[in-house]
């Protein structure tokens, strides 16, 4: 590089250690708030809420809703809502529930749990996701309907789209590989997810090393090698720790027994498996990793934030907003597609009423992670943490014995109350 | 046609030398629920020459001037670069067609940093399609040493810099990616005297590299200063096109306020 490149910046006041980590103050606050939560629910539980059981069960709880907010942060971020999110999970849920246990087994005559059948389900169910999204963005971008117009019609389309193609009954039992994308149904085991936990260690290690190497390419200044440190020193712990808890969550001594059965094998004395990472929450890391990559790293990503932030000058710089807009939706639909494998799964059917209310769930989570609706700002990484604190909030609740009136009461106070302190932030902050 | 080439040491720079013009734009009309924003303008440019659009708010050179840059739609007309008509449907095509504009509203995405602005719908890429953000970077180091010096929010959103560092990033886009037209929408409007004179030294080198410039502006005293020539329009149609050298403050006021061309000094 040119002289020009490597200008003395000014000497400003010597950042605080605390600083030069350069983390993102809204992300600790939010894990501040998750942990005190999580506390808090342990000392009025005597201890029930932070077992490895409980943690498990949050997090397969969780993954629904937080693959769909991963979408929502998109969404909101280029200033357009969608309230069909719940009601295009039920569509795409019921045409898979009628794919495995009718189409495929009765009218093409490949009989009940078909080794194939998993597979083409789920391909049918992200195809109708991802067109009926693309047809709501076509819809918003080209016709100019606004979002919040063309998704409300949605919500009441497609909730009832489901009902009819299923009669309004529940069907089940579905496909018995399909289950596995559920949770408690599908897990790695305790061997391959510490070889994940490693893999995925040594990818954010790797990420980190190379960020850094960029920057210093080009005579950027970098972080302290220890605050580097410090950062992959955290993030291996969160990993690692998560992999621990899920481990160390025992299969059910019966359930283990009837898994042995099932396979004509007598099971050990004494023998105590932990269950892993469920392949859920596997499928939720790799749904935040892909869209985390897209929102920093690709074109398509930094459309949608310069769109959100400022809708005119994006078009004016050549960026087509409309086939963006559709792209978006369609990114939706193919998410609520994913989380409908996942919530019918985890319930082993598909009822009537799946996924009720997720479309106001996965707004909160976005919003509560900290996605602006004004546009230009969100993380995917805050919607998930918004749709766990959500989650945590809503199970601790239940565990402590909060009656159901006052949970949803809470909820949405702490909505509220949230967005009010991002708000407050952001103007000592001095930013929009 | 010999139109590519530019004379920097002709005053008149390419014009009178039986060279094709820059663009040409011939008999534009566009009108907006039976408005006739713009009413019939011809309106040319020469390389290395600045063309300034003279009149009222409302006068239509600022309708005029999207329709080149691909924001508006003509409803009749004809846009011819280097003596070839073109199609210029959306912003992409005027960008093809090195056609580059400073909106007068900077049209800067505020959420976004200097270097993502700079950018903005031509990022560079790694070998694995994904964008080079340090390369940006250093390349948005590289010009805004040359434009403004003292710019040093490279990581900041744009909404963190002041007035003259935003438009030195909105000019920085616009010169970046070598643009033989350039349209400036009232490029100093919301400067003071000391960024005001940064873009008149820029519009003087600019000229002298060979690039054509429309410069939209209120401001008669700045089109004396900057210009070559003057297109003066107003409620829609164009009032005439003058040579600077031969009219007065007064004679373009005139021109502007009462729609009178100056006695005499038509071509």
């Amino acid at each position: 590089m040119t002289e020009t490149s490597s200008q003395p910046v000014p000497e400003k006041a010597k950042p605080s250690l605390f600083q030069q980590l350069e983390l993102d103050m809204r992300l600790l606050g939010m894990i501040g708030a998750f942990v005190i939560l999580c506390i808090g629910f342990n000392i009025f539980t005597d201890g029930r809420f932070l077992t490895p059981r409980n943690l498990f069960n949050l997090s397969i709880q969780t993954v629904s809703v937080a693959i769909m907010a991963c979408g929502m942060v998109f969404i909101i971020v280029t200033r357009h809502i969608d309230l069909s999110v719940g009601a295009l999970l039920a569509t795409t849920s019921a045409v898979m529930a009628m794919t495995q246990t009718e189409l495929l087994p009765q009218v093409l005559g490949m009989g009940l749990n078909n080794p194939a059948t998993w597979a083409i389900t789920i391909v049918v169910g992200l195809l109708v996701g991802t067109l009926i999204g693309a047809f709501h963005g076509w819809m918003v971008g080209y016709l100019t309907i606004p979002a919040f117009i063309v998704t409300l019609g949605g919500f009441l389309v497609w909730r009832n789209v489901a009902w009819y193609l299923t009669s309004g009954q529940t069907i089940g039992p579905l496909d018995s590989t399909f289950l596995m994308f559920g949770g408690t149904n599908g897990t790695l085991g305790t061997t391959t997810s510490w070889l994940f936990g490693l893999f995925a260690t040594a990818i954010a290690i790797w990420a980190l090393w190379s960020g850094r190497r960029a920057k210093a390419a080009h005579g950027f200044p970098v972080k302290p090698v220890w605050a580097e440190a410090t950062l992959a020193g955290i993030i291996a712990l969160a990993i690692l720790g998560y992999v621990y808890i899920v481990n160390s969550y025992a299969i059910p001594t019966r359930r283990l027994q009837r898994m042995f059965e099932a396979r004509g094998e007598t099971m050990p004395e004494g023998l105590v498996v932990g269950y892993g990472i469920p392949i859920s929450v596997l499928i939720l890391i790799i749904v935040a990793v892909t869209l985390t990559i897209v929102a920093r790293k690709t074109r398509f990503g930094r459309y949608i934030f310069a769109t959100g932030g400022n809708p005119d000058a994006a078009e004016l710089s050549g960026i087509n907003t409309r086939l963006l807009t559709v792209k978006i939706f369609a990114l939706m639909g193919f998410l609520c597609a994913v989380s409908a494998v996942v919530a019918s799964a985890r319930l082993a059917n598909h009822s009537n009423d799946i996924g009720t209310l997720d479309e106001l769930r996965v707004i909160a989570a976005a919003v509560i992670g900290g996605t602006a609706l004004s546009g230009g700002i969100g993380t995917i990484y805050g919607a998930i943490l918004g749709a766990l604190i959500m989650q945590a909030l809503q199970s601790g609740m239940a565990m402590v014995g909060v009656d159901a009136p006052f949970q949803n009461i809470v909820v949405g106070s702490v909505l509220v109350l949230a967005v009010y302190i991002d708000i407050v932030y952001r103007k000592r902050l001095g930013a929009k | 046609m010999q139109a590519q080439d530019t004379h920097e040491n002709s005053v008149k720079s390419g014009r009178g030398s039986g060279e094709a013009p820059l663009v040409e734009m011939r008999d534009i009309s566009i009108s907006f629920g039976g408005i006739k924003a713009v009413d019939h303008v011809s309106v040319d440019l020469y390389p290395g020459e600045v063309v300034g659009l003279l009149g009222h708010n409302g006068a239509g050179k600022s309708t005029l001037i999207k329709v080149l840059s691909g924001a508006y739609q003509m409803d009749h007309g004809e846009i011819l670069i280097d003596g070839q008509p073109v199609e210029i449907a959306n912003p992409r095509d005027a960008r093809a067609n090195n056609i580059e504009t400073i909106y007068q509203t900077l049209a800067l995405a505020d959420n976004l940093d200097a270097t993502s602005n700079l950018f903005l719908g031509r990022e560079m890429t790694t070998p694995f399609g994904l964008v080079n953000d340090a390369a940006m970077e250093a390349e948005c180091r590289k010009i805004m040493a040359q434009l403004n010096p003292n710019f040093q929010k490279f990581n900041d959103p744009v909404s963190a810099l002041s007035g003259g560092q935003r438009q030195s990033v909105a000019i920085a886009r616009a010169v970046y990616f070598n643009a033989r037209i350039l349209i400036m929408d009232e490029p100093t409007a919301a400067l003071g005297p000391h960024e005001t004179q940064m873009v008149a030294d820029l519009i003087h080198q600019l000229k002298a590299q060979g690039i054509g410039i429309f410069l939209i502006d209120h401001d008669v005293h700045a089109v004396m200063e900057l210009c070559d020539r003057a297109s003066v329009m107003k409620n829609g149609k164009l009032v005439g096109t003058v040579d600077i050298a031969d009219v007065t403050d007064d004679d373009l006021l005139s021109m502007i306020i009462l729609g009178k061309q100056p006695a005499q000094k038509a071509e």
